[in-house]
């Protein structure tokens, strides 16, 4: 029978099924931060159940810690105690932390690639619904709760229902300026918020393997926000040649064995999806935002639709309500928004080829005068590597504040966030209502577009800003 | 975890689309190290106003749907994070059941860990209970007949075997996949032998 690549991970990792399909599935790999776990290691404390193998699990703090100086520790009281219980409860377990001044430490979802932890047919899972973003490397990887958290702690499994196959195919080349971005806020603006609940998605074709691993995991990514739990790619050299030499990869004949097995972890031929849909990169814009859905997208030469046009109550009615929120007006050009905010970070856009790329269009720039712009590195490693390469200066040049790593605004955690009614143009990859602050507003869009807006003082098109 | 068998409420009613983790619990209440205390607040932003006062005519303000146990709400519901929040302040606040057209995966399965019921019904048939829900009128809901009955009506719903299961007995899933302790050791075991890369041995 002719299989698709998860069909092929999810039958590897099947440690039982009953025959209603529920399944226990095999996890190789768990990501834990401060935010979903505390819960579960006091649940295990409570019912005096042990980690069953604490060297498959990797933590790191990432949601709360402070992006300006630590020196001195965390300022508020109920970050620093997630932080400290962290700290204890990995101490307690004997799982490995990279603790906040660690230069290693990072966004979960940064620091896993980075690492070599995530690797080509494992199952990853982590209390955090970005896990996808490790679907580049030809993962399963996903999302959990925490009481599910507890669950693979105990057990190194999951309970779990198969899902289905939904296959995107993304041919050609992208234009300038068009970025990975802008692709998968594309596809989430043409399936819709809910397009791939149900779904596991493979994203395959011409442009896909492309793109380099980094840009890969930009798309991976955002699976979450088209509904899907996971999205993965078919590892290829690529993957391969990035995780070669990583410290937590494969050695020696330990590396020859995974090679052999991973170079064999491809979809067949003529494997059946549930569904499939075909994109054209030619045909592809630099996205943004307008709504509070990351499914409200429109190109930067549009204009900003008029719920009017629609037929659908329901539809329109939730117009208005981001509208409203979002304080525009229909049809007005996209290009005339007025920002306040730039930020450049996140596991969606915070590794070194997006800092690369938002620095390659800042330069020698500056920031127009009533921008606030902050650049927070992706991980510890992202950060040095930056700066070997001289981006903070150029960063700090055009205006940016230059950031320790960390989750910082994309979630608003700590300190970094919207005040009301502010406007933000954000390489990050929610557009919720008070998601980067109560009444803040969020534009998406990559990191160029963000760079173009600081430079411009409005949304604008990355394409004039070419360097 | 409670069981849950029957449930006798008067619904509320939210009709909005893709209402999102943020929404039902704000960032701020996630950095709590426990699962409870979180009802207070549930659907924060819309609850109250800048300076932290109930907003009146929000209908979880509002007599009796401040006590409602069952909400109902539009479709996607609980989309974005994979916050256990969502779930804790639901719970918190005293509902135990959702019921929406859909939901986000990891919201839906979130549910089933915490005691809570989210129902998938077609949106026609929940504009018909929201009728219920403007008159001030119990809906009931009967988890083992997998039946929602209202005034002389009754909707059937469907509901996976295992996950009802789990929560008309209250069943707690660790200990059952501990159950399969000898299943997880040979394919730890054989893992080793195929592929040793994956402990770092």
């Amino acid at each position: 029978m002719s299989l698709t690549l998860y069909d092929k991970i999810w039958n590897e990792h099947l440690v039982y099924q009953q025959e209603d399909g529920t399944s226990l599935l095999f996890v190789d790999r768990h990501l834990i931060h401060e935010v979903t776990s505390p819960q579960a290691f006091e649940s295990l404390r409570n019912s005096s159940r042990k980690v069953r193998q604490p060297k498959l699990t990797l933590a790191v703090a990432d949601h709360n810690v402070p992006t300006t100086d630590r020196s001195k520790g965390i300022d508020d009281e109920d970050s620093k105690i997630q932080v400290d219980t962290l700290e204890k409860n990995c101490k307690e377990f004997g799982i490995e932390l990279f603790g906040m001044n660690d230069k290693r430490q990072g966004i979960v979802h940064i620091i896993g690639p980075e690492q070599g932890f995530t690797q080509p047919g494992t199952v990853i899972v982590c209390g955090d619904s970005h896990t996808a973003t490790h679907g580049a490397f030809g993962s399963l990887a996903f999302g959990i709760g925490t009481s599910e958290v507890e669950h693979v702690l105990a057990t190194q499994s999951l309970i779990q229902k198969k899902a289905k196959n939904f296959r995107i195919n993304v041919n050609g080349q992208l234009p300038v300026g068009v970025t990975s971005k802008d692709v998968i806020l594309q596809i989430i603006g043409k399936i819709g918020t809910a397009g791939g609940t149900g779904y596991v998605i493979e994203y395959a074709g011409s442009l896909i393997s492309s793109l380099s691993v980094e840009q890969r995991m930009t798309i991976c990514n955002m699976s979450i926000e088209g509904g899907a739990r996971a999205g993965l790619i078919e590892p290829d050299q690529k993957i391969f040649d990035y995780l070669q030499g990583k410290p937590k990869s494969p050695k020696n004949k330990n590396w020859d064995q995974a090679m052999e097995y991973w170079k064999n972890l491809k979809t067949d031929s003529n494997a059946k999806f549930d569904k499939e849909i075909n994109l054209t990169a030619e045909e592809i814009s630099p996205m943004v935002t307008w709504g509070t859905s990351p499914q409200d997208v429109v190109t930067i030469d549009g204009k900003i639709p008029n719920p009017n046009n629609e037929k659908d109550t329901d539809k329109k009615n939730s117009m208005e309500r981001s509208l409203k929120y979002m304080g525009l007006k229909a049809d007005i050009p996209v290009n005339e928004i007025k920002i306040d905010k730039v930020f450049i970070g996140s596991c969606t856009n915070g590794r070194i080829e997006d800092l690369r790329e938002a620095a390659k269009i800042l330069k020698d720039k500056k920031k127009a005068d009533h921008i606030h712009a902050m650049v927070v590195p992706g991980s510890g490693l992202v950060k040095e590597q930056a700066e070997q390469e001289g981006l903070d200066k150029i960063f700090i040049n055009s205006g940016f504040e230059w950031r320790e790593p960390g989750c910082s605004m994309c979630l608003a955690m700590n300190a970094d966030k919207l005040k009301p009614k502010e406007r933000c143009a954000s390489t990050s990859n929610r557009n919720f209502e008070g998601r980067q602050g109560k009444g803040g507003r969020t534009h998406l869009v990559s990191p160029g577009m963000a760079a173009a807006a600081a430079i411009a003082g409005n949304l604008d098109d990355v394409r004039k800003y070419q360097n | 975890m409670k069981k849950f068998n029957s449930l006798r409420s008067i619904p509320a009613y939210l009709p909005i689309a893709n209402i999102d983790t943020d929404m039902i619990i704000p960032k701020q209440f996630l950095k709590t190290i426990k699962r409870t205390g979180l009802g207070k607040s549930l659907f924060f932003d819309m609850r109250y106003d800048d300076n932290g006062n109930e907003i009146k005519d929000f209908t979880l303000n509002r007599e009796p749907y401040n006590k409602s146990k069952i909400l109902l709400a539009g479709k996607n519901f609980g989309c974005g994070s994979s916050r256990e929040h969502a779930p804790w302040s639901l719970l918190d606040f005293g509902i135990t059941c959702v019921i929406s057209s859909s939901y986000a995966d990891i919201f839906y399965n979130n549910c089933f860990k915490n005691g809570i019921l989210p129902i998938v019904l077609e949106e026609n048939k929940i504009k018909e209970l929201s009728e219920y829900s403007k008159r001030k009128e119990e809906i009931a809901i009967d988890l083992e007949k997998e039946k929602i009955i209202f005034g002389n009506n009754e909707i059937k719903f469907e509901i996976d075997a295992f996950k009802k299961k789990c929560l008309l007995e209250g069943l707690d899933d660790i200990a059952l996949s501990l159950e399969k302790s000898d299943k997880i050791v040979s394919f730890e075991t054989e893992l080793k032998n195929k592929k040793p890369w994956i402990f770092n041995d």
